[in-house]
């Protein structure tokens, strides 16, 4: 009888392991461990629409009836605090262990922090407990300070003018979105924020911060006071690692897996925001994704090599989105592979940055544009990327050839 | 011309969708050349929203305008033989039938009869 398969961590890419594994025709036991006291939900909504809801919900991955109906047992509230590799089995905090076949570790990652002392006026995004707190501060005319210029930060800066806060942003980097943006992107939503009536203070870092009860207090590298009602920090996340650290797995910029998504121990997989894989695309370069798309997408995948069905490597394409006001931010592939870029506008105020290779090859698209207007071109480079494509840069920079097309060539 | 199924029907004829009947009121939506091959546009009608499309073998198909996992427009998303894909998460529906093909959409599509006549595509709304 097979011990069965577990999967540490129920956010995105947790649920959807678990519900592959019964698409893939899997029986036996399926054991979904979360931290949170939730049912699985999607975590992208948390800085735009449950800000904006009047009555905000999380946004439910699987409730318990479907839950049921795959046979998934979903322990929810519960950390686990060990992985026995030779028994082959987990140590859950409140009790039991619990024997596996194949161990999925989904842990996520969790925000950065700053290293001033924590009150009750400093608060981190992750979950929808988190969202459901700095929702309470967000009102008109409430000053609200966000620490870093990154697409959290950045899309509670929209969320909390759209309610009518006061708000003002502090990037330490010369620019907002520094990692993985080019600059003309980057500038465009610069350029709204300040529209929309952000306060936007690049360059300047935090040299001390502090809270009470009331109000939260921030002093400037360059000596500027700011006060608020709320100070919230988005600087980054880090993968979670420490159970499998502890458990002497390799750990390199999160916890290490091959193509496969295994890790070091051949009956533990890892995916999602936790691992750090090679990428077929960029000649294996290591990276680590914290993406809904690539979320789901290894949750799949790793469920399918844990059943030993097939042994696919990962060949995605890395991809994501950011909305702030109606405007929609959209990357294929890695910005940072390019050596050369060709622009194609889009309509009156869209466009889509090409990256290509210093061989010629389309390595990674970015756009912006009102909603969704970079969606389709977006989608088809990336298809383009996948390919190893060799676009003419003419065609590329005329709104006249369709990227369709391309693909057909 | 391409042939249709409901091309024929008149105004106000009970046609026969995923099993229903229903009657349809024939709204005109567009010129049939409005819409390149294996390609889809957004038509809005009296406060509702529709994708209608034009397939690689040259037929048209109506379906509701929003995705079903968060209300967007399907009309910039990408359409790739008979699938429509969602411009913001890549959910995937048979534009033909509605069927959502799996994670993260899991609702059907509607979807809406269609007649081309005089080079004109009309819907059937009921």
């Amino acid at each position: 009888m097979d011990a069965g398969m577990v999967i540490i961590g129920a956010g995105e890419c947790g649920a959807r392991a678990a519900f592959a594994l019964r698409e893939q025709g899997y029986d036996g036991p399926v054991t979904l461990v979360g931290a949170e006291r939730h049912l699985p939900y999607e975590r992208p909504p948390l800085s735009k629409e449950t800000m904006l809801a009047d009555n905000p919900q999380a946004k439910t991955i699987a409730d318990h009836v479907r839950l049921a109906a795959h046979d998934i047992d979903f322990i929810a509230e519960t950390a686990v605090t060990a992985i026995d590799r030779d028994a082959r089995s987990v140590q859950l905090g409140n009790g039991p262990s619990l024997p596996y076949e194949r161990l999925l570790l989904a842990t996520g990652a969790v925000p950065r922090r700053l290293s001033f002392v924590h009150g009750p006026r400093m608060a981190y995004l992750r979950t929808f407990d988190d969202a459901l707190a700095i929702r309470r501060h967000l009102g008109p005319g409430r000053p609200i300070a966000i620490i870093g210029g990154g697409f959290i930060g950045l899309e509670l800066a929209a969320s909390a003018r759209r309610l009518g806060a006061e708000v003002i942003l502090i990037e330490a980097q010369p620019r907002i979105l520094m990692r993985g943006v080019p600059e003309e992107i980057a500038s465009v939503i610069d350029a709204r924020h300040r529209a929309e009536g952000v306060e936007l203070v690049t360059g300047d870092g935090i040299a001390d911060m502090a809270d009470d009860d009331a109000s939260v207090t921030i002093r400037l590298a360059s000596g500027r006071r700011v006060d608020a009602d709320l100070a919230i920090i988005g600087i980054g996340a880090m993968p979670v690692t420490d159970l499998a650290q502890a458990a002497g797995l390799v750990i390199d910029n999160g916890i290490a897996v091959n193509e496969h998504l295994r890790t070091s121990d051949p009956h533990i997989f890892a995916a999602g925001d936790c691992c750090s894989f090679p990428l077929a695309l960029y000649g294996g370069r290591r990276v680590r994704l914290e993406a809904w798309r690539n979320a789901q997408e290894q949750g799949a995948l790793a469920a399918r090599n844990m059943l030993g069905l097939a042994d696919e490597p990962y060949g995605a394409v890395p991809w994501f989105w950011s909305d702030q006001y109606d405007l929609g931010l959209q990357i294929a592939g890695l910005c940072d592979e390019g050596k050369r870029v060709v622009r194609r506008d889009v309509g009156d105020a869209a466009f889509i940055l090409f990256h290509l290779s210093e061989d010629g090859r389309l390595v990674a698209a970015s756009g912006i544009g009102p909603g969704t207007a970079v969606a389709r071109d977006i989608r088809l480079a990336e298809m383009l990327i996948a390919r190893g494509t060799r676009p003419d840069a003419q065609h590329l920079a005329s709104p006249a050839t369709k990227l369709k097309a391309l693909l057909a060539a | 011309m391409p042939s249709l199924r409901q091309r024929n029907s008149p105004i106000g004829i009970a046609v026969q969708q995923n099993g229903r009947k229903e009657m349809s009121n024939w709204i005109e939506a567009c010129a049939a050349n409005d819409i390149d091959e294996e390609d889809v546009i957004r038509f809005d009608h009296d406060g509702r929203t529709f994708a209608i499309y034009r397939s690689p073998d040259d037929e048209y198909f109506a379906t509701d305008g929003l995705c079903t996992h968060e209300h967007v427009h399907l009309a910039d998303g990408l359409v790739m033989d008979e699938i429509i894909e969602c411009p913001k998460h890549n959910g995937r529906f048979d534009y033909k039938t509605g069927e959502a093909k799996g994670a993260p959409v899991c609702v059907n599509l509607r979807t809406y009869p269609v007649k081309v006549e005089a080079g004109k595509v009309f819907i059937g709304i009921e």
